[in-house]
This record gives structure tokens, sequence and C-alpha cells, in this order.
């Protein structure tokens, strides 16, 4: 069911567009990740599906109805939602008092407020720190106490911008598992804003491509990541392969593409003549050392341009004709014997292919 | 050199036997102006919450306004309240002038400009995302102003007891409005240059030092406030 509903959303700031139209579904008791660089518009588009901010054109519905412009209506919705600033900031006064305020200004009984207080403090593992003057907590102990002053709200939407961004790693994880734990708990409904791909993947059921002020895809994280639906999310998301070619011929979606002279096989419903950016996960790619049996449709030889390592994977550049980018573990790089001016023969499938049109 | 000495030995004596005296005549100054800035306060806090969280055309120029009355010379609040309170002023048939309240009033618009200017520069001090985040936590614009304004309390008391500082050593005002009628409006500055006039240096220089004091102690308590 649709909770909330966005409709053409525009915001300008000083005639400047951040915003250009973007219309957007949430569903109540999903987890909707906004990714998207820096800049791109996710905070602007959070604040305006809070409420904090009046959209410049486009309407927002909540529950189906319509709360863009009647302040009222704005406020008495934006109670039942809370908002976790990219920059938090504690308030004055110790972790109780910070976690309390919200109920406070809901004008809960002082009894529900401490109780409440209480058990949030437990949950996220800082009973400890109750009567603690939160200025002298750690980074990561207030973004637990932003965290924690949003939950005990226990809010319908949860808006999180950029929740671990300012964290090590290992607060990052902290926030994270209880961010998990009470979305489980509550089945809330979350709107978060990352940079983070990774995590978007890993909290979301959903995730929103923004860029420039545009919503540029939005679907699940395998079809994002496996698919996506410009060159620009390509990139974004991390895919390292995107190479341009021109469609030669089409045989039931078994499409040939030529890329710099090199024939490709992919599936796509794209036409003979149509210019396409052929994309490849590098983790689709697999190396020989000789041309076996394969069932995968595109084999080419090559030269070993670069060999690197990361982490506990080895990543490959290999000259095919056009350059190709492959990720091996080091135990098979080892195996296959993969060096630097070595020939290999690498092959993906043609359902490893994803088309995108091109301009 | 001799007779200054003794008026200063004097002083001291009027002091420490707790002269009837000076003991009124410090305990109105002090009752005064501590109602004045507390009225001022109890005005201009509010007003520098609403100014500084809402925009309206003429914002920065009307800030400028209030910061160039900070240096409003008292004899023109005088002026002006004269004017009003004197028999056939506006306000005349109140029978207002030369009482206490004239003095209160006079001071409480006297602290104005620099208790609603230092108040502003107070509110304008607090992190931006305060403001923000209350707003995100549910908070309505009245509730976010308050915890902005819990923020800066300590901004805000060093703003009042700059006022009171002001109120309690400004004479030229106490003088016009209050007319410096013994047991009734006479205070420390009044009566300090009253008693110089009269050659009454002991008993002018005994409240000179109970103003020093007093200035000392409000000084004192803004810097404890400022280290906070």
């Amino acid at each position: 069911m649709t909770l909330i509903e966005a409709r053409g959303l525009e915001k300008y700031y000083q005639s400047r567009p951040v915003l250009k139209g973007v219309t957007l579904q949430i569903n109540s008791g999903e987890v909707l990740a906004l990714i998207g660089p820096r800049g791109a518009g996710k905070t602007t588009l959070l604040r305006l599906l809070d409420l904090l901010e009046s959209p410049s054109r486009g309407e927002i519905y909540f529950n189906g109805v319509n709360v863009t412009s009647s302040e009222r209506l704005r406020f008495f919705v934006r109670r039942r939602m809370s908002f976790v600033t990219q920059r938090t900031v504690v308030f004055s006064g110790t972790v109780a008092d910070n976690i309390a305020c919200g109920l406070k200004w809901r004008g809960e009984r002082w009894q529900m407020v401490s109780d409440r207080v209480e058990s949030v403090l437990e949950l996220i593992g800082m009973s400890q720190y109750a009567n603690r003057d939160a200025r002298t907590l750690s980074v990561g102990e207030t973004q637990l106490v932003a965290l924690a002053r949003a939950l005990v709200i226990e809010p319908e939407v949860l808006f999180l911008d950029e929740p671990t961004a300012n964290l090590d790693p290992v607060s990052a994880a902290r926030v994270e598992a209880v961010l998990t734990q009470f979305i489980r708990l509550r089945n809330m409904t979350v709107v978060m804003a990352t940079h983070d791909m990774l995590q978007g993947q890993r909290l979301a059921g959903r995730i929103a491509v923004i860029m420039g002020g545009q919503l540029l895809q939005v679907g699940e994280s395998r079809q994002i990541f496996c698919a996506p639906a410009t060159k620009e999310v390509a990139e974004f998301v991390g895919v390292e392969n995107i190479l341009p070619g021109k469609v030669d011929s089409n045989n039931g979606s078994l499409a040939v593409i030529d890329i710099e002279g090199i024939k490709l096989e992919a599936i796509t419903a794209c036409k003979p003549g149509e210019l396409v950016w052929a994309i490849v996960r590098p983790e689709d790619i697999t190396f020989a050392k000789v041309r076996g049996y394969t069932s995968a449709r595109n084999v080419f030889p090559g030269r070993i341009q670069r060999v690197a390592s990361v982490g506990a994977l080895v990543r490959i550049e290999v000259d095919c004709g056009f350059p190709l980018l492959g990720v091996l573990t080091k135990r098979s790089a080892e195996d296959i014997g993969v060096e630097q001016g070595g020939e290999v023969y690498v092959s993906f499938k043609a359902t490893a292919v994803h088309v995108i049109g091109r301009q | 050199m001799e007779e200054l000495w003794r008026a200063v030995v004097k002083a001291f004596e009027l002091i420490v036997s707790l002269d009837a005296e000076v003991i009124d005549i410090t305990g109105r100054s002090l009752l005064i102006s501590a109602t004045s800035c507390i009225i001022a306060c109890a005005v201009c806090f509010p007003l520098a919450g609403i100014i500084h969280f809402s925009s309206f055309p003429g914002k920065r120029l009307f800030i400028s306004v209030v910061q160039t009355l900070y240096s409003l010379p008292t004899v023109l609040v005088g002026l002006f309240i004269f004017v009003l309170l004197s028999r056939s002023g506006p306000l005349g048939g109140l029978g207002l002038l030369f009482t206490p309240l004239a003095m209160v009033m006079g001071q409480a618009i006297f602290l104005c400009p620099i208790v609603l200017g230092l108040g502003i520069s107070a509110l304008r001090a607090v992190d931006t995302a305060i403001y923000d985040v209350a707003m995100a936590l549910g908070a309505n614009r009245v509730q976010a102003t308050l915890q902005v304004m819990k923020e800066s309390r300590y901004a805000l008391a060093m703003t009042a007891m700059m006022g009171f500082g002001r109120a309690i050593s400004e004479v030229g005002l106490s003088l016009m409005v209050g007319g410096n009628i013994k047991g009734f409006t006479r205070t420390l500055t009044t009566a300090i240059s009253l008693e110089t006039s009269r050659g009454n240096l002991e008993f002018a220089i005994a409240l000179g030092i109970i103003l020093l004091l007093l200035a000392l102690m409000v000084n004192m308590i803004v810097g404890w406030l400022q280290q906070r």
C-alpha cells in the first residue's frame, strides 16, 4: 500500500533547481534507499517528504491525502514521522533529556516519556549513559543517540540522511545493527539517503537512484545493480565495463553488438543500427588460460594489461580489442597464472550483458 | 589630600556601619534597575526569537538600527518619558512623573535596544542545526525557538547582566524622570551627583564604592557565564 506519494516535486533555491520533477511512491513498511552522489538532491527530497520544507511545485500525498499546502495538516502529519539529519547535534542536557525531547514536544505524559526513553536506551545498549552530559559523547555514540531520539517517538515513517557517513566502520556497523533491529521490530517505513550504495543494498528493499535532481531509476537492488537504466546509474553503482557499441543484428532478442569491430552477443530488444552501451559486471567474467569448452557465447582472447590486488580479490584489466575489467579470487588468479602481458581467454554469457540505449 | 583620605575613611565607616540612608538608596537602586532589566528581557528575548527565526524585508536594516541604538543617550529617553508623563503630556493624567515607576519605564526603554540586539546575537551564535533537528523531531516553531533559547541560556543571561549593569549606572534618565526625591526616587547615581555638588564628599564616595562593587559583581557574573 502506498503510504507517501510524491508527484512532480520541484524545488528551487534562489532560482537554482535542486529537484527537477521527482515522482516517487513509498510503500507502507518498506525500506527505501535514495542513493546518489553528493549534491544530487537527496537531502532536499527527504526534507520535502518529511514536510520540513514545501516544494516549489508538485504535490505530496500521505495516505492518499494531499498534504502539500495545509500548514495544519503538514504539522499533524510531520509529527507522525521523524528525521535523523546528516549533521547531528545534541541538545544541552543529559542523554535521557535528549531522547525525551520528541515525546515532550508532543505533550506525552511524564511517566510514559521516562518508560519509553528507558526502553530505547536499552535497545541501543546505552542504558548506563542515561545521565551523562550528551555533549561528552563520541561521534558514534552521538549518532546512536540521534537515532534513539528519532525512534523513541515510534514514528510511522523514519527518514535518515546519511546515517553513517561520518562514522568509523565499527560505529557504522553498530548504527546499522540498531537500525536493522528496529526496522524488524516495528515494521516501520524507512527512507534513507546514502551515497554508500552497498549500505543501500544491505538495508533497503528498494533503491531509488537520484542524480542532478532527477530520479533516474527506482527498483529492487538487484535490478539497479544488474540492469542500470542509464550510463550514469551504471557508473554510479560501480559497473566498470561500459562499452560503446552498435547493434548489428537482432534475432529474436539475441542480438549481435559491434564493439570496436568485435562482435559480442547479448539479450536485448534493441533494433539493428541502434547505438548502445553494453554493460558487463566484472564478477560475471571468467578467465581461462586455454580456449576450452564453455556455454558462454562470448569468448575473446586478450592480453592482460594490469593486475592489481583489492583486498581478497584481484582486478584484471584485459585488452581484447576493447578494454575489459574482471575480478578473480587470489586463489583462482594463481591457478590460472595471470600476469601482466600474459595471454588469457575471457568469457561471459550473453545474459550477463546488459544493454542500454545511447544517444 | 588629607581631606580626601578622611573622606574615604568616613565612606568606609558609612558602609561598614550599614548606614540607614546608604542601605535605603542602594536597595532602591537595585530594585529599580532589576525591575527595568527584567521587563526589558521579558519583552525583548521573545522578540529576539521571533525576529531571528523569521525573514521579512528590511530585517538587516532593522537589526542595524537596533545596534545603533545601543548608544542611545539616556537623556534622550529621559526627555521622551518626561514629555510623555508631564502634566500636559498624553499620559500626564496618570501622575507618574517623578515616581520610581517612571524611572523603571525609562530604563526599560533605554535597555531594549541592547537587550534585543545582544539577544539576537546570542541566538545567532547557536548552531543552526539545533533548530533544524528540533523541527525534524516534531517540535513546532515555538518549541524549536525555545530549544534554541535554552541552548543560548548563558549568552542570554549575560545579556541580562549587561543590561542590569547599564541600568544601575545610568544617571541622566533617573534624574530627569525620577527627580532625585529623598527616600522615594533617590538612587545611587542621582545621590552621588547631588552629594558631590553639595560638597558632601564622604557620602558620595561611599555610594561610589558601592556602585563600583556592584559593577564588579556584575562583571564577575558575566565572566563566569562566559566560561560556561
